[in-house]
């Protein structure tokens, strides 16, 4: 999923004007309108199935009782303590595990010896799945706030060390050619062809390391239950039997994630609009 | 994290090449000799490169466990970890619980990947479900396999369908993805070929959209995959009585770190395995492509 797959796609047309699925298309519905179809559609079943009373679960909650609860623990500021908490972490198990991968990434693209030191080791150590790793950081760091960022500087720390080593090791020959010719120091040989032409994959990196500290703040908080979090919210609303705690943290949950998506996706267009669309052209 | 591994382009900073000059005539055999010592020594340095650090790591554990610098509940001996590896491997619960939290991830991740390259296929190929189920799938997949857990099981319990759900619905969103983004990449120019020779629409798919899509697509079925054990580890972490998650949690409630640390290795190699299969598979399908060079 790198950036310059993405810009393919953009760039040519889709297939789908010759699409078999043609007969598909009923034109009812104006297609700006059309996203809003199935979960208008569902939103009404929901609506629907509280008002003709079809079910008598206990799981079963309204809608209006999910947006009570939202506005119950948004005003006694529960749900942003909750929040608070939860990005909090999120964000310094973040900065701190992309710096070091970013340190890591960098001395093992920069240097053979590194990579023949160090590389093996890591993609050894990659391959143990993340949330393994909660018991063993459980014990040495016990339950508090520093075994969650522990954990979630480890949840970054993967694929920035392997996109930023990545993106160093593909920056085309020619280029350090050049730099040779203009007989660049190596500090600028560095800031100014390295760096910017890693730059993208180092990108893609810490933008999956976003990503991965979100479900691992989740995950920390899930299993390392101390404290208050977003994933505790979860957690307590499970326990109890509360739907619409669940139901509530659920959507939270998704759109934390979706804003963090696209501050991110920001960023990287601003970061990289230097290279305009050239890339994507081949 | 691993398919995120792609080809390293050969690149040093540091060493210029260096051309070896060439003698004329026979070479001798202590030529010869240099010759191969000359072209076997890489590989040998890479090889005798990759022990220090682990071996460095591994005194220290050593050392640690043996001068007691920390309680061996909290950092059990090497010789202790090896051990009860053994005995885990020989009782066979390393075995039967490994297997069954293969069987989980297979069964999870054919069923997610299945449904995500049938989603992706429609939604690329026909623009109006796009315009329908696209923003949905996008809300559905904005909040990760973790965040569906509490409430999945107040609906479907902690028994093995969770599981299998879980683990489908992280394969399922990558698959999707990367399948719409494959199918929506063919490029207009491989549509015109094929337009210019007749192919009916049938042949247009079999022939021409899916191989230029599949690369992208099995991409995301590798990622679907990586996601797959994430999620089926972290949800026998949490709700399970049987797996490699579950014996990690038996172990560490019974404070046996040696346990969690066997079970942490065998999750690894499991993953490992995973993941290494799919990439010979990919080898083999992408034959087609190396030949036209």
């Amino acid at each position: 999923m790198t950036t310059s797959i993405l810009q393919l796609a953009a760039t040519d047309k889709p297939v789908v004007s010759r699409s078999p699925l043609r007969w598909l298309h009923p034109a009812i519905v104006p297609k700006p309108l059309r996203g809003w179809v199935i979960p208008g559609l569902l939103f009404v079943l929901w609506w629907a199935a509280y008002r003709f009373g079809w079910t008598q679960s206990q799981l079963f909650v309204p809608i209006e009782k999910v947006w009570d609860t939202a506005v119950k623990l948004s005003s006694t500021g529960e749900l942003w303590k909750a929040l608070g908490a939860s990005l909090a972490r999120d964000l310094a198990g973040f900065v701190i595990g992309s710096l070091i991968g970013l340190l890591v990434g960098g001395a093992l693209g920069l240097s053979r010896l590194m990579e023949n030191l160090i590389g093996p080791t890591f993609h050894t150590l990659k391959q143990i799945s993340l949330f393994a790793w909660i018991p063993l950081i459980s014990l040495w760091f016990g339950l508090g706030d520093v075994a969650k960022v522990a954990f979630l500087a480890l949840a970054a720390f993967f694929p920035v060390v392997l996109n930023s080593f990545e993106g160093i090791r593909s920056v085309p020959r020619e280029y350090i050619e050049v730099a040779r010719v203009f007989a660049y120091s190596r500090t600028q040989l560095l800031t100014r062809v390295v760096l910017p032409s890693a730059l993208p994959s180092i990108f893609t990196g810490v933008y999956l390391a976003l990503i991965y500290a979100w479900l691992a703040t989740l995950g920390a908080e899930y299993l390392l239950t101390s404290g208050v979090g977003i994933g505790n919210l979860l957690t307590d609303g499970r326990e109890h039997f509360w739907m619409d705690y669940v139901i509530l943290g659920v959507v939270v949950v998704g759109i934390v994630g979706f804003l963090l998506n696209w501050i991110a996706s920001r960023i990287e267009a601003r970061l990289l609009s230097w290279r305009g669309r050239s890339t994507a052209q081949f | 994290m691993s398919s995120f591994n792609s080809a390293t382009a050969s690149l040093s900073l540091q060493d210029a090449d260096v051309a070896v000059p060439r003698s004329t005539g026979q070479p001798t055999l202590a030529a010869r000799l240099l010759g191969a010592w000359q072209a076997a020594w890489p590989t040998l340095r890479r090889f005798l490169l990759a022990w220090p650090f682990p071996l460095a790591i591994f005194a220290l554990w050593s050392a640690a466990a043996h001068f007691e610098w920390v309680a061996p509940q909290v950092l059990p001996s090497p010789e202790t970890v090896f051990n009860t590896f053994g005995d885990l491997f020989n009782s066979g619960e390393l075995r039967t619980n490994g297997v069954i939290s293969f069987n989980r991830v297979v069964s999870g991740f054919a069923i997610g990947a299945s449904s995500g390259l049938l989603l992706g296929v429609l939604m690329g190929l026909s623009p109006t479900f796009k315009d329908y189920v696209y923003p949905i799938f996008r809300a559905f997949a904005q909040v990760p396999s973790l965040g569906w857990l509490p409430l999945l099981m107040m609906l479907v319990g902690i028994d093995e369908a969770l599981k299998i759900i879980l683990v489908a619905k992280a394969a399922l969103v990558p698959v999707a993805l990367n399948t719409l983004k494959g199918i929506e990449g063919v490029p207009t120019r491989y549509i015109e070929v094929a337009k210019v020779y007749g192919f009916n629409q049938w042949q247009l798919l079999v022939r021409v959209v899916f191989p230029a899509a599949f690369p992208m697509i099995w991409n995301g079925v590798r990622y679907g995959l990586t996601h797959s054990w994430l999620a089926l580890v972290a949800v026998e972490l949490l709700a399970s009585s049987e797996g490699l998650g579950f014996l990690i949690v038996y172990g560490r409630q019974l404070y046996q770190m040696d346990v969690v640390m066997a079970a942490v290795v065998v999750v690894g190699a499991v993953g490992f395995v995973l993941d290494k299969v799919l990439a010979t598979i990919e080898t083999r399908l992408l034959r087609w492509r190396h030949d036209a060079f």
